[in-house]
């Protein structure tokens, strides 16, 4: 079965550009150390994070931390979708479920207090009709980039999707 | 806190497990401090009435904070994470005792001149296997290296 023309166009296509909501702020930076007790001196020490990294950095896995959007902000009327290329797919190709088999993150330049990030969805591939023990529809991969202020790249995050329809 | 240099590593090596009694706080904590405000993280009654689990359960990205603390425990500061791939198949609640494993699966040195070590790393409850990580983390070559100073093409995670 042939994707529709409308996914198929998707497909390495930049969507969904938006900027994170704050800067990345070293608040955040304590408080994801404190909750899994990391004590790297890197992330503590500003002597330590001035030898070896010019300065204090965030934990590289923070990277989605920044792009989380606050709980409630005044005059938002639509509730923001994290990957939302995700569920546009499911909504395209009429398949209700969806599940995440995998996840990978690849960190680049370190993400510093004060950064401006922004991030963009482009869309991967599409596979042909599969049937698992799901049910029966499509993976799919997405790949998320994450870039900062001066426009380098500071992470990005593959995710592969299955969206189906329960068996009968 | 030691730096762990490319050459005192050989594959098959493990690395010390690391266990954790997990509590409500912990949870919670961990989705906050991640901006994770979805009730099944915090909500006790939503966990279980909504979501058919037994309780509140660890959140994905707080769960890559652990594995992050865990590598780089090892690593020293020096260590800089390149790369993680995550397979999750079961959920963490307060209450249970995770336990870290990891193991060197590979090293190499890629044509910049950059060393990496390539782990599995493990958490489990009562041995029951709740995710996976495979981590590509870059050591220096000796103590006057540095992997954070590499930047643009002699950075490749």
């Amino acid at each position: 079965m042939s994707l529709p023309s409308e996914v198929q166009s998707w497909i390495g296509k930049i969507q969904y550009e938006e900027e994170t909501e704050f800067p990345a702020e070293r608040g955040y930076m304590y408080t994801s150390c404190s909750s899994v007790e990391n004590g790297n001196p890197l992330f503590w020490d500003d002597a330590v994070a001035e030898e070896l990294t010019g300065g204090p950095i965030a934990p590289p896995t923070m990277i989605s931390v920044w792009f989380r959007p606050h709980h409630w902000a005044p005059g938002r009327t639509t509730e923001v979708q994290p990957l939302q290329v995700h569920f546009d797919l499911k909504q395209a190709l009429g398949l209700p479920e969806a599940v995440m088999t995998d996840n990978e993150i690849t960190f680049y330049e370190p993400v510093r207090p004060g950064d401006r990030l922004r991030t963009r969805q482009i869309l991967h591939s599409v596979s042909e009709p599969k049937t698992t023990k799901l049910g029966s529809g499509r993976f799919w991969v997405i790949e998320v980039q994450y870039l900062n202020q001066d426009g380098e790249m500071v992470a990005t995050e593959s995710y592969t999707g299955f969206g189906y329809k329960r068996g009968e | 806190m030691a730096t762990l240099t490319a050459d005192q590593i050989e594959v098959g090596q493990k690395l010390e497990p690391l266990a954790y009694d997990v509590t409500a706080t912990t949870v919670i904590l961990g989705a906050l401090a991640s901006r994770d405000w979805r009730p099944m993280h915090h909500d006790r009654d939503f966990a279980i009435n909504r979501n058919g689990t037994k309780d509140i359960f660890m959140n994905t990205p707080n769960l890559a904070a652990w594995f992050e603390r865990y590598v780089t425990d090892w690593t020293g500061p020096r260590g800089r994470l390149g790369r993680m791939k995550f397979r999750m198949k079961d959920s963490i609640f307060p209450g249970d005792r995770m336990v870290f494993n990891g193991t060197v699966e590979g090293i190499d040195k890629d044509d910049s001149g950059c060393s990496w070590a390539s782990l599995n790393v493990e958490v489990a409850v009562d041995g029951r296997l709740c995710t996976s990580c495979a981590v590509r983390v870059a050591l220096p070559n000796d103590e006057n290296d540095n992997p954070w100073s590499r930047k643009g093409d002699d950075w490749k995670p």
